[in-house]
């Protein structure tokens, strides 16, 4: 028996689970197009590999990540490329992004697949690149690319492997049903994450509300090491920080990852996923959804593909349309509502609710916060919700970041406890974006005031400089006067030295008409910085100023450009392009008034000792 | 068509605050029993007056306020606060003596700083203190003599027209000084056997109020198995009262016994239904032990060593006033801290 801990807090709403186990998995089909948003998990968005009406194979690969963190995105069947253009996908805000839209041509043909039999005569990093290439990232919550998940960093070693089967929101069921139907693929695919990070103990946390995928997974693991910890129901269990509380009795680090002691926590689709891609070479095309509510005749969860509408696989559940009042995208205490049902399935879409207006009703109107402390009582987090919700409402934000803010996990208990009804989850999300605005806004700030800074150094800097050879300039011109001088008192005396002198000038005048005629070559024509290198050294100095005046004026002008291209592209805005341009063009400018200073200054340098008289 | 756009979480459970106030109501109920089958109407006259008034100055200042007033009155707040004055006030105080402690409880202790949720004090306490102050007389000298309601205790007509009249001090003979008050006066010239031979007394700790104390624990009990108040406030509040109690006080010849302390006067009253308003109390675990242990041992410091008999609502206004230093210096520890973080950031501690 695995010795269990309890978190703090929680909380047990009805659960609303039964709704949609009552059918097995059923297979959702092909639908008329697949919408593949090129980002659908943290990191960076891919890039698309293929051309607008080109024909591609099912498991092709259709859009890699060149750099940064990601992981490409397959064709979940063959057929055409028949766009690359934005349109709504899952999030928040309703907002559109780029897509590739497939069309299917219904032959549904594999592309050239590898499966590897066995992984362990193959190098570690070897599998985590099928990992990798089969565009594999968590399926559970934020989407984080599973292969670098799968490579800690060298000085955390990952002893506890926590394959997390709790599934504590309400509603969704598709982690259940995918563990009582496909419990030899979960196991087998912790088996290759647990040979991978090689950890002393392997576990999977469960709800005691699944018994059946209890019992199909105590089946699966018979004879293996690997433990089932069945946890009390409660809500948030299946939080990750949580489970890693019930499961090890640790808590994770604020602001710090599993990793950092030790634990890994893996989503079950995840582990599904890493079997398919490792024994037979399928990447991820298709994922479990659940489609539950009471808006839907038939709810139950399907094996959807990738880019599946939302609309697609509400019709196979038998929508009401008149019925449904609300879509939610995940479970009913962390989902977010949709906008429009045309949105595809993504990797980390696990539920859909299309919920009646009396399943789930408007809250009532928000009333004052009285301090019951019910929301402390139900956080996981141990917060002080209600001291957090009085400085998020008067921006105190300093305040409220002192009271642990940015460790709220979103989870919602809170709210649904409130007998106030006061949407305290939103008040705390304005509290983070507003502090994160503040943040950027500083970071912006700093950054310009640096850029400030060194102008100014380096604006004097030049003038130090200047200085110096002002002064080089003024002894030499004395030394020259005096050596003149000298000489002249000389060739009253030797006639032969004035012919001497005579030849040395003619020569220093060559040089100096030499000069002039390179530096007018060398001038671009048509720039306006144009340098007079050929004037006599008294007289060149207030030409080499016109220079660095125009040059710190065009650095100066490059800096507000570079500003405000900085601030575009933090607001991004839409004339961020126009802006780059112009900085490219004072850069060049910018160069081009250095390079004929700096030209000017070696003239003048050249010239100086040119014009020196030898002896 | 058009979908609901709401925010997460779209479950909420149903137990607005107008149902957790009715909770509180229903718990005070077996009190209000207890106090009226064992002092007579008294009581029961008082918390209907008292609710009645509660309301209509709550609706009043509403108004004035500009607030939506049926939103408001729906709460069951300001019904609360009447309650609670009519349950803690004598049972023959004069009517007058009522209205000014809840007018002043609603309007200036709870309306004035803000409405429900931004009062710093509890509002019940405050007008109770206020009239306690004020009105000395008609708050020491109206208490009921207990007596059985179908055996000795005056009807309700005789009750109803006593309060009514205005009177400073009730009819001589249906009236009688506190268990408390009785104790404390007689016991620096008395041995503890004779001070007990006072009727008040009666067979157990102290007749009548003995069974009210019990009903009240009662329906503090139901109130935390409900979930409706947590078990802090309560638990700090008795655990210093009886520490006070027996480091101080365990003397019977010359202190109040502990069986007094908690058994007589507002004890389990204040412990449960008055120090637990969460508006005026401490927020965390650790501070609603401490700020009801802060009350417990101000009302023994205060019965013993200060000039009133009973303390509840003192007590309860001076922890009110600690309540932020409190806070202050109580946060829970977070998960994943190693420790909690005190005080407001740019503050030592």
């Amino acid at each position: 028996m695995t010795q269990l801990w309890d978190f703090s807090g929680g909380i047990h709403p009805p659960e609303h689970k039964d709704i949609s186990t009552a059918r097995p998995i059923r297979n959702a089909g092909v639908p008329d197009y697949l919408i593949l948003p090129l980002q659908q998990h943290i990191g960076d968005p891919a890039e698309a590999i293929v051309e607008v009406g080109e024909r591609v194979l099912k498991g092709q690969k259709i859009a890699d990540v060149k750099t940064g963190i990601g992981v490409p995105v397959h064709a979940p069947t063959s057929g055409v490329i028949e766009s690359i253009a934005d349109f709504p996908v899952p999030h928040p805000s309703g907002m559109a992004d780029r897509c590739i839209t497939l069309k299917p041509d219904g032959e549904d043909q594999w592309c050239l697949r590898s499966p590897v039999a066995d992984y362990r005569s193959l190098e570690r990093d070897e599998v985590l690149q099928i990992i990798h290439d089969a565009g594999i990232s968590g399926m559970g919550g934020a989407g984080f690319p599973t292969n670098i998940k799968l490579r800690p960093p060298r000085d955390r070693k990952v002893s506890t492997l926590i394959l997390n089967g709790a599934e504590c929101e309400p509603y969704i069921t598709a982690d259940d049903m995918t563990m009582r139907e496909k419990a030899d693929e979960v196991v087998a695919g912790l088996k290759i994450m647990a040979w991978i990070l090689r950890p002393e103990r392997c576990v999977i946390g469960i709800e005691d509300n699944k018994p059946e995928a209890i019992a199909a997974l105590r089946k699966a693991t018979e004879g293996t090491q690997t433990e089932i910890a069945v946890v009390p129901t409660k809500y948030p269990s299946g939080g990750e920080k949580q489970l890693i509380q019930i499961l090890t009795g640790m808590e994770v680090p604020s602001g710090g990852i599993p990793a950092d002691i030790g634990v890994m926590c893996q989503n079950i689709g995840t582990a599904v996923a890493v079997a398919q891609a490792v024994f037979e070479g399928t990447p991820l095309i298709s994922r479990v959804v659940t489609i539950t509510g009471e808006a839907v005749r038939e709810p139950g969860n399907f094996e959807a593909l990738i880019g599946t509408p939302i609309e697609h696989l509400l019709e196979q559940a038998g929508i009401n349309q008149d019925a449904v009042s609300r879509l939610v995208l995940g479970g009913p205490m962390m989902g977010y509502t949709l906008t429009t049902e045309a949105v595809p399935v993504i990797k980390t879409t696990n539920c859909v609710i299309a919920a009646t207006a009396t399943e789930l009703p408007a809250p009532p109107p928000e009333q004052p916060c009285i301090r019951c402390g019910q929301c402390a009582e139900a956080c996981p987090m141990e917060l002080l919700p209600q001291q957090l919700f009085w400085h998020a409402k008067a921006t105190e934000f300093e305040k409220a970041e002192h009271l642990n803010l940015f460790d709220c996990i979103e989870c919602g208990a809170c709210s649904y406890v409130c007998p106030s009804s006061i949407p305290l989850v939103q008040y705390y999300r304005f509290a983070k974006g507003e502090i994160r605005a503040q943040q950027a806004e500083q970071l912006k700030a700093d950054r310009a005031r640096e850029r400030f800074e060194a102008r100014q150094a380096r604006l004097e800097r030049e003038q130090q400089e200047k200085e110096l050879r002002r002064k080089e300039r003024a002894k030499a011109a004395a030394d020259a006067a005096a050596k003149k001088q000298a000489e002249a008192e000389k060739a009253t005396d030797e006639g032969e030295a004035v012919d001497e002198r005579a030849a040395k000038s003619a020569l220093v005048e060559q040089a100096l008409a030499r000069k002039k005629a390179k530096a007018e070559a060398s001038q671009p024509p048509g720039s306006s910085a144009a340098p007079a290198p050929s004037a006599p050294p008294a007289e060149q100095k207030p030409d080499i100023e016109a220079l660095e005046k125009q040059l710190s004026q065009a650095q100066s002008k490059l800096d507000t450009m570079q500003g405000m291209l900085d601030y575009a592209k933090a607001q991004q805005a839409d004339n961020v392009e126009k802006l780059e341009r112009a900085v490219a063009k004072n850069h060049d400018r910018v160069q081009r008034a250095e390079e004929a200073l700096s030209e000017a200054r070696e003239k003048l340098a050249a010239g100086l000792t040119e014009s020196q008289p030898t002896h | 068509m058009a979908f609901v756009q709401q925010s997460s979480p779209h479950a909420h459970s149903a137990r607005p605050t107008s149902r957790v106030m009715l909770w509180v109501l229903i718990a005070a109920l077996p009190g209000l029993l207890a106090q009226t089958l064992f002092f007579g109407w008294g009581n029961l006259i008082n918390v209907v007056f008292c609710i009645a008034v509660a309301i209509a100055s709550e609706a009043a200042l509403l108004k004035l306020r500009k607030k939506p007033v049926a939103f408001f009155i729906k709460d069951n707040t300001a019904a609360v606060t009447g309650l609670l004055l009519g349950l803690s006030l004598p049972q023959f105080a004069p009517w007058w003596v009522s209205a000014v402690a809840v007018i002043s409880a609603i309007v200036v202790a709870k309306q004035l700083y803000g409405g429900l949720g931004s009062n710093p004090f509890n509002p019940a306490m405050v007008g109770y203190a206020l009239v306690l102050v004020s009105f000395p007389v008609a708050m020491t000298t109206n208490w009921a003599e207990p007596a059985m309601l179908w055996d000795g205790a005056p009807g309700f007509g005789e009750t109803l027209a006593t309060i009514a009249s205005g009177q400073q001090t009730a009819v001589d003979g249906w009236t009688m000084a506190t268990p408390l008050d009785e104790y404390k006066h007689k016991i620096t010239t008395h041995t503890a056997a004779e001070v007990l031979n006072h009727p008040t007394f009666g067979e157990g700790v102290a007749k009548g109020w003995e069974w009210v104390n019990a009903a009240f624990l009662a329906g503090g009990l139901l109130l935390i198995g409900l979930r409706i108040i947590s078990w802090h406030i309560p638990a700090g509040f008795l655990g210093g009262l009886i520490v006070m109690s027996l480091a101080f006080g365990n003397n019977a010849d010359l202190y109040s016994p502990l069986s007094l302390h908690l058994l007589a006067g507002g004890t389990m009253l204040g412990a449960f239904f008055i120090a637990t308003d969460p508006v005026s109390a401490a927020t965390s675990h650790q501070g609603k032990l401490i700020y009801g242990a802060g009350i417990g041992i101000l009302i023994y410091l205060i019965r013993t060593w200060g000039n009133y008999p009973d303390a509840v609502a003192f007590s309860v206004l001076l922890m009110n006033f600690a309540v932020p230093f409190i806070d202050h210096y109580t946060p829970p520890r977070t998960y994943g801290h190693h420790k909690a973080r005190r005080g407001v950031p740019g503050s030592q501690g």
